[in-house]
């Protein structure tokens, strides 16, 4: 029986000829990643077992970027935790303050991800190099430890939902309408416990920056990785950053699938999902006037630099309106620096913005941005869920860089075709 | 493995964020975290919740974020098992992984109302509401899962050589 492209990653690093989906395997691991928040749980559960060190200084990967710059005294502990364990098992890739960025931002742009690889992340998001054509899916702190001192992680063979698009995007449209867009049809649980396969034509109509955006929030849809098929344009992305060997998987012509839909990316509108789960998605034909509070343009769904390009276009010679605060994350160091050369920031601050260093911060409600009781704000961050943001009685709308600009601008959930005047 | 308590109820796709909230995870004190468990959905939880205490809920329990933090706090507040229609995918993974025993079932989450008195054996695969009478089969865990939850995660499991061949 054919295989899915996962199935047949997951079959190559387990030393299996065949997998089929359900069997129980062992794979080798091509990078194991923790954050500032999963790692000191991983780091005390890593000394449990008495292991007596990490199975490959190379491939163990740590970033402190939740929590960090450190937020409070409890986070410095943390991050003092993690740096102490990186000294020690003198990890090449650990990622503080200086040189860190967002995790997933951060580790494709510094070539650390490849076709084919296989990697876990102690942290949901990690399913985002899924745009580059590995396996990659999140698992907790434990699975980090065990993963950190054996270089392996067992995993059911998981089933698949294919999306086969076509087209091209509209004008203002970006990955995150896309992925809003599919989470909206499928819901939070459309694909539970499942890979979600990106093919056809419509692929080499996305930027890889658009694939990385839709891969990140597979997690949104229950699934256990989302992943594109490899192109020229991947394959351009990753020789600029990886030097090292890697293998270009595809799925066989007669891999089964539990489902498939099509996608026509022409179709796809701006679309905002609406609190509380990222499933509650409308087009601006059905939503009215949201005013908001807040504006949230980063995170590891968002923080690139053609995410902040795209907010830029439209905060041009604008100013946002009083009452609304606008944060700007850049994702990494060389985002931001690339941000500043080519005076993205500078459109950003005479705004009315504020552009902060790399930090996952808002996102989770961790600092620099906390709701208060009754306000709203549009993030481009991955979920709304009750109290993602701040107080339990504040609201999160997620949407595309171009949507929070535009929104930032009108002080209301606003479309970048209103804002623009098109 | 048996478990006994009281049953206590939520709906569908209850994330981590509202399990133990962000704000929360600059600790890994156990005790810390039960604290402030279920605070953003159900204030009294931390009130209510006795030890053995079964937590029933519906779709996509544990949706949202990886943080194991969420399972340790379910577990260090007493809880014995989490009954779901389903759990997301890394909070099924980090259950397990930290000895919190979980089972999916649309038939118990049917028949168990919130207080009902609840009784599990997971290894025989039966739950019985004690309250109503009414008895439910689920599928036993596989006796290797069964190991790890019985030593109280993975870490112990391979420390006591539970999973060698």
């Amino acid at each position: 029986m054919g295989m899915t492209m996962t199935q047949k990653i997951l079959a190559a690093k387990a030393g299996l000829k065949e997998v089929t989906a359900g069997e129980l395997i062992l794979v080798n691991l091509d990078r194991v990643l923790g954050n500032d928040i999963t790692s000191p749980v991983a780091i005390k559960e890593f000394e449990k077992i008495g292991a007596q060190g990490v199975y490959d200084k190379d491939k163990v990967t740590m970033v402190m970027d939740h929590f960090a710059p450190n937020k409070d005294i409890k986070a410095a502990t943390q991050c003092k935790m993690c740096r102490d364990f990186c000294d020690k098992q003198e990890i090449t890739h650990f990622y503080d303050v200086g040189n860190m960025g967002i995790e997933h931002a951060l580790l494709p742009e510094q070539g650390l991800v490849a076709p084919g690889d296989v990697v876990i992340g102690a942290d949901s998001h990690t399913c985002t190099y899924g745009a580059l054509g590995a396996f990659s899916t999140g698992v907790g702190s434990t699975d980090m430890a065990c993963g950190m001192a054996t270089g392996k992680a067992w995993f059911k063979v998981p089933s698949a939902v294919k999306f086969v698009l076509k087209g091209k995007l509209n004008k203002y449209v970006s990955g995150k309408d896309v992925i809003l867009h599919i989470i909206g049809k499928i819901g939070v649980d459309g694909a539970l416990y499942k890979s979600m396969e990106f093919v056809g034509e419509g692929v080499q109509a996305l930027t890889v920056f658009d694939r990385l955006t839709i891969s990140n929030m597979a997690i949104e849809a229950g699934a256990k990785n989302g992943i594109f098929e490899v192109d020229e344009q991947t394959l351009a992305y990753v020789n600029e950053r990886c030097h090292r060997a890697y293998t270009v998987y595809k799925a066989d012509e007669d891999a089964v699938y539990d489902k498939t839909y099509e996608i026509d990316l022409s179709q796809i509108q701006p679309t905002v999902a609406f609190p509380h789960l990222p499933e509650n998605t409308k087009t601006f034909d059905e939503i009215g006037d949201i005013a908001i509070d807040q504006v949230v343009i980063g995170s590891c769904t968002n923080g690139q630099y053609k995410d902040l390009a795209e907010a830029a276009e439209i905060l041009k010679g604008k100013k946002i309106a009083k009452r609304v605060r606008a944060i700007v994350i850049p994702a990494t160091q060389d985002i931001y620096l690339k941000a500043m050369e080519d005076g993205l920031l500078k459109i950003f601050i005479q705004a009315g913005c504020i552009v902060s260093t790399p930090t996952c911060g808002p996102c989770l409600g961790g600092y620099m941005g906390i709701l208060a009781a009754g306000e709203r704000a549009v993030a481009t961050t991955n979920r709304n869920f009750v109290g993602r943001m701040g107080h339990v009685d504040s609201e999160v709308y997620l949407a595309s860089p171009a949507v929070a600009a535009a929104s930032a601008v009108a002080g209301k959930i606003a479309s970048p075709m209103q804002v623009m005047g098109e | 493995m048996n478990y006994t308590g009281k049953a206590i109820k939520y709906g569908d796709n209850v994330d981590t964020d509202v399990i133990i909230p962000a704000r929360y995870l600059n600790t890994i004190d156990k005790k810390e975290l039960a604290s402030h468990c279920m605070e953003d959905i159900d204030k009294d939880f931390v009130h209510k919740v006795e030890v053995g205490d079964i937590m029933v809920a519906g779709y996509n329990f544990g949706c949202g974020s990886s943080r194991e933090h969420a399972p340790i706090a379910i577990k260090a507040s007493g809880v014995s098992l989490v009954i779901a229609r389903s759990f997301a995918r890394i909070f099924y993974r980090n259950s397990i992984n930290i000895g919190l025993a979980i089972v999916e079932s649309d038939e118990a989450v049917d028949g168990i109302a919130d207080g009902d008195k609840v009784e599990a054996d997971l290894a025989n695969g039966k739950i019985y509401n004690k309250t109503t009478g009414k008895v439910f089969t689920v599928q036993p865990f596989p006796a290797f899962i069964q190991k790890i939850i019985a030593c109280g995660g993975l870490v112990e499991a391979i420390k006591a050589g539970e999973l060698d061949a």
